[in-house]
Parts: structure tokens; C-alpha cells; sequence
């Protein structure tokens, strides 16, 4: 797929590549390969280190939030302490309990974190930056189905939990994979349904056309993000909504409900194996907030000033700072809500959000095609 | 070339995940392999430039319709299939049934389009083309399908409601 659009962009538009280049088709492709391999190492290596992170701030936010401080000795405010987590997790033990159906339990967090990493490759950070005569778009690989390829990757993240609460070949950790498997399928429908609202408004899967059809303002003052200006404010709700269940998070976290679970679908991993699916959780939740911020919030629109450097790093500053307050929200609601009962869940998920996400549809449907 | 190895190497993942869910004896691996299948059928239909039909098979088959079934094995936590002479009468006639059926399918695919080929993206495959072909050439056959499928649904309902087990809740 990556190889089919390295193509279409080398072959197809050199342009892309700076005038220099013009006619070297051999050397645009070269060009093209280097540039992706270090974009993908890049991004890579960021998002692994916001998942870390992640895991610090949450243990921050929600310590402060229950009159602790959360992570101190490593490291000033605690800064380190994702550095001490990650070697104690490569350096303990790795058990494998015995009669797991062992090729799955080894697979199912590989795939789990796969999937979660993968979705990264077509979220847009920014408009593009050129270096010399090299004009180099902030996305991994722009494609013109960027959002299915998205909702397709993390769809296939269900397997990486429900394979590993069934090959732990224990109840509590099959429990905790029924759980998930009935739950990520029950509210990828209503996520679905709130994210065309946006789409019947661009016209576009493409995630950059979603962001630059949410550029400038409308009334003089209101920017034109389609939580305002396509009134998609409900499809909004009910897609943070969904996510939170999607990502297993509080308070939706019924998979691993500790108090009823041990740990749900990863009660039987240990050191490394256990730490693949908590930073599947993490990349996961980083996945939504971005898909989030870029379509309902503008992606990276914000002020733009000051000289010609702090204007091409200001997109993405707001667009990180819009990932930052998504995330913040889930640990905020963490430290406030208590988790659902399962029926409770159910029926949340099929008689109140999707109803909802369908009525908006509707909705949408009918004004877009007043207005055209 | 690039086109010819990815659509030679998809294609046979595609098909060694065909084979390996016969012989499979655990149902979860069967239903991976049809996973495998699913996603190499996707890659195929990229290759021919129809990347909305790529992302939805993934979506649907591989996404939603391949996770209920392993969520449904894990439900009933069905163990490995036993043979039995039933199932080895069915070895005796099914392979030489299914390499006579394949080959008489590829002959009459092949007689039928000879050697030509189709450029990618020749095809249709805007998501903008297909819901026109859907709601316009094929309106009728999506309909039907569309009550077919409500019509399994009620099915399912009828079968999992317990109208005896509701009566006795309300008497009590």
C-alpha cells in the first residue's frame, strides 16, 4: 500500500519533489524513500515517547486530583520515571503461564501494539515545510482515504485484546476479551455514524482536505471548525464518547474492571508483553485525540504571527496543544467517573448514542443537501 | 513489476489462508486465516485502484464480521473438531470436487477475458462512483439486500428472545 503510493507521488507528480530533481525518476523514488523512512523513524519515535508520556502525566493529573503527588524520586517532578518503568518492564521476568495456547498469547499484544502504531502513518501534525528545494508534507503518507484507513486499523486492534483474553486460557482474562470484543464492536457503529456528519460536510476522506476545509472564520469571529460552523457539536459528543469506550478508558474500561476482572484480557502477561498493550492504549488514545482535533477542531488552525520560524512551528504547536487538552480530558474523566455496569454500557452504547449519532445524520444529510 | 510481486505475494497469502482454514482444527485459527484472507483480498482491490472497496473490506469483513465470529467461538469455547469417517469421506470427494470446480472457473475466466489487463485505477473506485452505481444502477438489488438482511435480524431477535422466561418474570 505504502509502495503503491510511493509510486503514485514519485512517478506521478515529481513536482512534489522540487524542481532540482525534474525528470530523474530513479532519484525522485531514492528521495522519496528517504524522506518516508525518516519521517516514519520520526514519528515513531515521538509518539512512543507521548505514549511514555502519557503514562506520567496521567499518574500525575489524576495523583493531584486525589491530594497526591504522583511520581517524585526519578528525576525532577518525576520526569524520568517512564525512563525507570521502561527498563524495569524490559528486565523482569517474562513468564508464560502454562496451558495458554501459546502462538496467540505471543501474538495477540504484538498485534495490539501494531495496530495501535500503525494509524500514525496517515494523521496530518501540519501544513508541509520546505528544506532547501525539498517541499515535504508533516504527514507520513497523505492518502485519499486517510479516515477509513484509520477506523480499519483500529478496528483490527479488536483482535489483539480478544485473542489475548482467549489464549490466556483463563476466566477471568476471557471475560475481560468477551468484554472488549462485544464493546469496541457495539460503539465502532455509533463512531462511525458521528464522524460522516463531517465527511457529507467536506466531501472528502481525505484528513488534510477535512483540516483545510476548516480554515478562516465565519461571523467576523467564530472559526469555522465543524463543531461550530456544520453544527456537528453532537457528533462530536457522541464521538468522544465512543472513543472512550473504543479505548477501553473509564468509564468504559469494563475489559479490565479490576475490581470485578484482576485485569481483564491481560491478567496472565508480565514485563514486556504486558507493557505492549498498555502503550497500545496509550498510541490509541493519542490516535483519537488527533482524528478528534482534525475533524471537529480545526486540526492545527490557530493564530498565526511572529517571524518566519515561529510561523511554520505554530501549527503544530496548536495542534498538539488540541491533542494535550484531549488527553487531559481523559484523565480528568477518569479521576471523576465511576465505571458503568455492563447493561448499563450496552444500553448506553445502542438505545441512547446510536439513535443519536443516526438522528444527526439525518440531520446533517438534509441541510447539506438544502444548502448544495 | 512493482504491481505484478505485491498482486503474486497477496495472492498467495490469500490463498495459503484459504488452505489453512480447511485444514485448520481449531476453529479460532480457521477464523484468523479467513482474517488473512480478508486483508489480502483488500490489498487486491488496492492494486486495481479501488481503495474505497479496500478500506470498507477491511472495515466490514476483517474489522466487525471476523470479530464476531471469534467472539462468538469464545463464547461457546469451542474445541478442536474431531474427525470422523463422515469427515474423511468428505476429504475422499471434496479436494478432487474443489480442484475440478477451480480449474474449470479459472478456464472459463480465462477464456472469457483472454490476456487482457486492466490498468490500476482504470475502474471505478471513487467512493463518489460507487454510491452513484449503488443508488442509481443497483438501487433495486441494495434494497432487496437491505430487507434481506432486516429479515435476519428479526430472525435472530425471535430466536434469542425467550417469550416463556419473559412471562415468568412479569408473573413474579
Amino acid at each position: 500500500m505504502r509502495g503503491r503510493d510511493a509510486l503514485a507521488t514519485a512517478g506521478g507528480t515529481p513536482a512534489l519533489l522540487g524542481p532540482a530533481l525534474l525528470g530523474n525518476d530513479a532519484l525522485n523514488i531514492t528521495t522519496f524513500i528517504i524522506v518516508s523512512f525518516i519521517k516514519t523513524v520520526l514519528a515513531l519515535l515521538v509518539l512512543l515517547t507521548a505514549v511514555a508520556y502519557t503514562v506520567w502525566l496521567e499518574r500525575k493529573v489524576v495523583g493531584h486530583m486525589q491530594n497526591r503527588w504522583g511520581p517524585t524520586r526519578v528525576g525532577p517532578f518525576g520526569l524520568l520515571q517512564p525512563l525507570a518503568d521502561g527498563l524495569k518492564f524490559l528486565f523482569k521476568e517474562d513468564l508464560t503461564p502454562p496451558h495458554v495456547y501459546k502462538p496467540l498469547y505471543i501474538a495477540a499484544p504484538m498485534i495490539a501494539v501494531v495496530f495501535a502504531l500503525t494509524s500514525i502513518a496517515v494523521i496530518p501534525i501540519g501544513n508541509s515545510i520546505t528544506i532547501g528545494s525539498l517541499h515535504i508534507p508533516l504527514q507520513i503518507t497523505d492518502v485519499n482515504i486517510g479516515l477509513l484507513i484509520i477506523l480499519g486499523v483500529t478496528s483490527l486492534g479488536v483482535y489483539g485484546v480478544a485473542l489475548a483474553g482467549w489464549s490466556s486460557n483463563s476466566k477471568y482474562s476471557l471475560l475481560g476479551g468477551l468484554r472488549a470484543s462485544a464493546q469496541m464492536i457495539s460503539y465502532e457503529i455509533s463512531l462511525g455514524l458521528s464522524l460522516l456528519g463531517v465527511l457529507m460536510l467536506t466531501g472528502s476522506f481525505s484528513l488534510r482536505d477535512i483540516v483545510d476545509a476548516q480554515g478562516g472564520t465565519f461571523w467576523g469571529f467564530i472559526p469555522r471548525w465543524n463543531i461550530f460552523y456544520g453544527g456537528q457539536f453532537i457528533a462530536f459528543f457522541i464521538y468522544l464518547m465512543s472513543a472512550y469506550a473504543e479505548t477501553n478508558r473509564i468509564p468504559f474500561d469494563l475489559p479490565e474492571a479490576e475490581t470485578e476482572l484482576v485485569a481483564g484480557y491481560h491478567t496472565e502477561y508480565s514485563a514486556m508483553k504486558f507493557a505492549m498493550f498498555f502503550m497500545a492504549e496509550y498510541a490509541n488514545m493519542i490516535t483519537v485525540a488527533a482524528v478528534a482535533s482534525l475533524l471537529f477542531l480545526g486540526g492545527w488552525h490557530g493564530p498565526i504571527f511572529g517571524p518566519p520560524l515561529l510561523q511554520s512551528v505554530l501549527p503544530i504547536f496548536w495542534f498538539v496543544l488540541r491533542i494535550f487538552g484531549f488527553l487531559f480530558v481523559y484523565i480528568w474523566v477518569r479521576g471523576t467517573l465511576p465505571r458503568f455496569r455492563y447493561d448499563q454500557l450496552m444500553a448506553f452504547g445502542w438505545k441512547f448514542l446510536l439513535p443519536l449519532a443516526i438522528a444527526n445524520l439525518v440531520v446533517t444529510a438534509l441541510v447539506v443537501a438544502l444548502r448544495a | 513489476m512493482t504491481h505484478l510481486i505485491i498482486f503474486l505475494v497477496f495472492g498467495a497469502l490469500c490463498v495459503a489462508g484459504a488452505v489453512n482454514l480447511l485444514v485448520q482444527r481449531h476453529p479460532i485459527n480457521g477464523a484468523l486465516s479467513l482474517v488473512v484472507v480478508m486483508g489480502s483480498l483488500a490489498v487486491e482491490y488496492l492494486l486495481l485502484g479501488a481503495e474505497f472497496v479496500a478500506a470498507v473490506q477491511v472495515i466490514v469483513y476483517a474489522g466487525a464480521i471476523m470479530v464476531l465470529f471469534v467472539f462468538v467461538i469464545m463464547l461457546l469455547n469451542a474445541g478442536e473438531e474431531e474427525r470422523t469417517k463422515g469427515s474423511r469421506v468428505a476429504l475422499l470427494f471434496g479436494i478432487p470436487g474443489m480442484l475440478v470446480g477451480s480449474v474449470l472457473v479459472g478456464w472459463i475466466l480465462i477464456e472469457r477475458t483472454g490476456s487482457q489487463t486492466v490498468a490500476a485505477g482504470a475502474l471505478p473506485g471513487a467512493p463518489r462512483t460507487i454510491g452513484w452505481l449503488l443508488f442509481h444502477n443497483f438501487l433495486l438489488p441494495f434494497e432487496v439486500t437491505s430487507i434481506l438482511v432486516l429479515i435476519a435480524i428479526m430472525g435472530a431477535v425471535v430466536l434469542a428472545s425467550h417469550p416463556d422466561a419473559d412471562q415468568g418474570k412479569r408473573g413474579n
